[in-house]
């Protein structure tokens, strides 16, 4: 009975899939065009899969462990069961490869079995806790169909009731496993997981040590494209098709900051209510860790209907958006790539360049950047008040230097004139010929980019681009991560291509030049913070504690740190829109701080500086890397000291 | 809403702003202010309808800052195009008067040009229509008159009722204007109309020269305590010395200004 019934249930399995599939490629095809290489993606996909899915997911060697075994005994032992019992060529090696593969899927359903029996808190619950019974299903009932093909039963062996009873199992696993995969099952991160990562809209993320972090550009000279993303169907198609990927595994939603202070932020559910809006519908059968303070099952939302309401409620609130600091810990840890920083970028974009609602300080910050060119609102004529005393080569004197010295919008915060005074002290001790644009310069446009407003960044970025053609430099350096990622990664798309080094990059490259000599550090234990702009988004993780280490200093690592390092808070105007939430982001980072037992903590970020220094009763004193640095300075050893002539020992 | 209630016709006059740092042109706090008020009104009273106008010539910089008023939501701005250095006067109390709308709301003072904050009561004396200054808030129109709030010194308000059609100009005491959108503003549309340029004559012959600061009088508070403070602080501006010339000539008028001006060692 069952070899006639196998093949009708296998192939009717097949066929729904491919009418759930196609229903499913519809619903990502409402979102806007994204030209990606179809076939070279489809080629891509299985290294991107094998190693830079599994990059991500072998930071949790179990969970690895278990999803090669279960993904993997399923892929092979669904194509064999396709060949074995749906085609019936069960001779041979074929059978006995069908009864190893569901064999060793069997066995990667126990672990996720295991892992089901006290999920964490970020796991989502509802349909995905059967998920490990319906593998079970699956690989049990295939194993044992498989017994009989391979002769190791009679064909006739038992009852017509346990044949029966078998039958209703493969339904089951087929059900889940193939029915269930284009038709919204926990199995379709399989489908759209594989396309994802296909039609992924930066391919050039993919291989080893490549990273692709900054923001696209709208097009503004287009008065037809849309302005951001005001309704889910304003996503690209391969956007939507990322966010139906997730496999809401919560790894986003445990390395949150916002969701960490208790901000009405998720990661995972903002993906998965976009989710429901590419589908239509309401949140209340998500059965995750809501937005804090938001219960589930107020929010609905359709395909071409708005994401953020005017007035009363949609799919999200507009606080969630503006509680993001866009750190990248989330981009950083899916295992499926998704680019959660992109998407509420974009339709922060909407709520400003459309709508005009940037919460709380940002409407006066942006207007700040208009009409001053810096977000304080300060007099762009005293942007180098600072360095008065401290006669500063200028570009528009000088016209070319190795080194073009940006400043950054610290110049005007009296906590950051202080780090600068000190980089310049280094500069000059290492004989670095250099220049700075001074009242030339203007913001970068981080800020205002991250709040969404596109068309005040492209500005700035225009002009800026301008300032700096008219000037001859081997590179820019700069102290301002923030600074030093929108001109290295995102002024490229607007015509600016510039070698950007962050100061610790460069103060490194001194030391190993033996430019630079350090008296030994005499004091107490010193962590070290990696700002995100710095870390994640560009991958300097290495000359930071490079130039420690040349100080004499052991950094006590912090338990989050490097690629897995802490926000402070103090990105993606976060501390301009100040969403409140139960806790202050930097205070949990000093608290981070404090468990490691140092005195002073190390950063290399202006942001950084003032967030983690905002935090009372510290235990910790925060220094930048080039405070540091200057206040160890010492003579060099005579050898370097007189490989310089003095212009006037020339006779 | 009470069914006397009914929308009103409100035209917001809108200026070319300066910021007062930079100099770069920007949409004018005040009108700006001016604008929300009206937007609020027409919140407040459905049927109601906000038009924007302004006089002066068409350029880049001043079509941007004008745009900033259309970014708070408007989808037309009439310019009632002059050549530089018109007299905007005229025009606008020409086009009003065309169509009188029923409620004309202006800032006190514009930020480039003369800045006299003379426009409102130079228009309303042409039109003859009543003026409101310092307007906070309005707080209802029935049958044709308007209850407003007027704001004067140190938070107190004064309510009033105008018979329509009125100007009122508002100040730093009016509802702080929304954001300006980039979308909005870039979409809506600038409805130009030449006018008949009236040269100002007058300011021809002035002799314009940059702004000094004022002299300001020190405060000397003679305080021990800090009750005594909080009260010097919260006072009144008093008159004390100050004295009230009545029926007096001209010349004799300027004399005792001279003479204080002399005394507080404004003039030398």
């Amino acid at each position: 009975m069952l070899e006639t019934l196998l093949p009708i249930l296998i192939f009717a399995a097949l066929g729904l899939a491919v009418i759930g599939a196609w229903r499913r490629v519809r619903l990502w095809r409402q979102g806007r065009p994204s030209a990606v290489p179809l076939l070279k993606g489809l080629a891509a996909m299985p290294r991107r899969y094998l190693v830079d899915l599994h990059h991500v997911v072998g930071r949790d060697k179990v969970m690895s462990n278990t999803h090669v075994a279960t993904a993997g005994g399923f892929v092979a032992a669904a194509v064999l069961m396709i060949l074995v019992h749906g085609l019936g060529l069960a001779q041979g090696v074929l059978g006995w490869l069908l009864l190893a593969a569901s064999a060793t899927m069997f066995v990667g359903s126990l672990f996720v079995a295991r892992r089901r029996r006290n999920p964490p808190a970020r796991l989502s619950k509802g349909p995905w806790m059967r998920l490990p019974k319906s593998l079970m299903a699956f690989s049990l009932s295939v194993f044992a169909i498989t017994l009989p093909a391979v002769g190791l039963l009679p064909a006739d062996f038992g009852h017509w009731l346990l044949a029966l009873l078998l039958a209703a199992v493969v339904v089951w696993g087929l059900g889940e496993m193939v029915f269930g995969m284009t038709w919204g099952g926990p199995m379709k991160h399989a489908f759209a997981g594989a396309l994802h990562l296909a039609f992924h809209r930066r391919a050039e993320r993919f291989g080893e040590g490549n990273r692709s972090t900054g923001l696209k550009a709208l097009d503004l000279d287009d008065e037809a494209a849309p302005l951001g993303v005001e309704k889910p169907a304003d996503f690209t198609w391969n956007q939507l098709l990322g966010f139906d990927a997730c496999v809401q595994c919560g790894r986003c939603e445990a390395v949150c900051p916002a969701f960490a202070a208790g901000q009405p932020l998720n990661p995972k559910k903002l993906i998965q209510d976009m989710v429901v809006g590419l589908a239509g519908g309401s949140d209340a059968n998500y059965a995750g860790s809501p937005y804090p303070g938001k219960p589930v099952g107020e929010h609905h939302g359709t395909p071409h209907g708005p994401i953020v309401a005017r007035e009363g409620k949609a799919l999200v609130d507009a606080e969630t958006l503006w509680s993001c600091t866009t750190c990248r810990a989330c981009v950083e840890e899916c295992p499926m790539m998704i680019e959660h920083v992109d998407a509420i970028v974009d339709m922060r974009r909407h709520l400003t360049l459309e709508r005009g609602q940037t919460p709380n300080k940002g409407a006066e910050v942006l207007d700040n950047l208009i009409a001053t060119d810096n977000p304080g609102g300060f007099d762009p004529g005293a942007r180098l008040h600072w360095a008065a005393d401290l006669n500063l080569p200028l570009m528009a004197d000088v016209k070319q230097a190795e080194v073009l010295l940006w400043l950054g919008d610290g110049a005007f915060d009296m906590r950051n004139q202080r780090t600068l005074r000190a980089l310049v002290k280094v500069l000059r001790a290492a004989e670095v010929e250099f220049a700075v644009l001074g009242n030339e310069e203007r913001d970068s446009g981080d800020v205002a980019r991250r709040l969404g407003d596109e068309a005040t960044f492209q500005s700035l970025a225009k002009r800026n681009i301008a300032t700096l053609a008219q000037y001859r430099f081997q590179r820019i350096v700069t102290c301002d991560p923030h600074s030093f990622h929108v001109l290295g990664n995102e002024y490229g798309e607007l015509g600016g291509q510039y070698e950007v080094r962050h100061h610790s990059t460069f103060i490194a490259e001194l030391f190993e030049a033996g430019r630079l000599a350090f008296a030994p550090w005499k004091g107490g234990n010193v962590t070290y913070h990696d700002p995100c702009y710095l870390g994640r988004y560009n991958g300097e993780y290495e000359a930071p504690r490079n130039v420690l280490k040349a100080l004499g200093i052991e950094v006590k690592e912090m338990e989050r740190s490097g690629f897995r390092s802490r926000c402070c808070g103090g990105g993606g105007g976060a501390p301009i829109t100040d969403i409140p939430g139960e806790r202050r982001i930097p205070d949990m980072r000093m608290n981070d701080v404090k468990e490691t037992g140092a005195e002073l903590v190390a950063v290399g970020c202006p942001q950084c500086t003032a967030m983690l220094e905002g935090v009372v009763d510290a235990t910790a004193e925060v220094r930048d890397i080039a405070e540091l640095v200057a206040d160890a300075l010492v003579a060099r050893p005579a050898a370097g000291a007189t490989h310089r002539p003095q212009a006037e020992e020339v006779i | 809403m009470r069914p006397e209630q009914q929308g009103v016709e409100v035209a917001v006059l809108v200026s070319v702003g300066r910021h007062p740092i930079t100099g770069r042109a920007r949409r004018a706090d005040q009108d700006a202010r001016g604008l929300e008020l009206a937007l609020g009104l027409e919140r407040q009273l459905p049927g109601s309808r906000v038009s924007l106008l302004h006089a002066g010539p068409r350029g880049e910089e001043s079509e941007a800052a004008l745009r900033g008023y259309l970014g708070m939501g408007l989808e037309s701005l009439t310019l009632l195009e002059q050549a530089e250095g018109s007299d905007a006067i005229p025009a606008l109390a020409e086009h009003l008067a065309a169509a009188p709308p029923q409620l004309v709301i202006t800032g006190a003072r514009a930020e480039r040009g003369e800045g006299s904050g003379l426009l409102p009561y130079a228009l309303a004396e042409r039109l003859g229509w009543p003026l409101v200054n310092g307007l906070a808030a309005v707080e209802k129109v029935e049958n044709g008159v308007a209850t407003l709030l007027q704001a004067l010194p140190r938070g107190q308000r004064r309510r009033l009722k105008v018979r329509l059609p009125a100007i009122v100009s508002v100040d730093g005491a009016a509802p702080v204007a929304r954001q300006s959108a980039f979308g909005p503003a870039r979409r809506a549309e600038l409805e130009a109309t030449s006018v008949p340029a009236e040269p100002d004559r007058e300011l021809a012959e002035w002799r314009l020269a940059p702004a000094r600061k004022r002299p300001k009088r020190l405060k000397i508070v003679k305080a021990a305590s800090a009750r005594d403070r909080f009260k010097a602080a919260a006072a009144k501006a008093e008159g004390g010395s100050g004295q009230v010339l009545e029926g007096v000539s001209a010349e004799q008028g300027a004399e005792a200004i001279l003479k204080l001006l002399k005394e507080e060692g404004v003039l030398r």
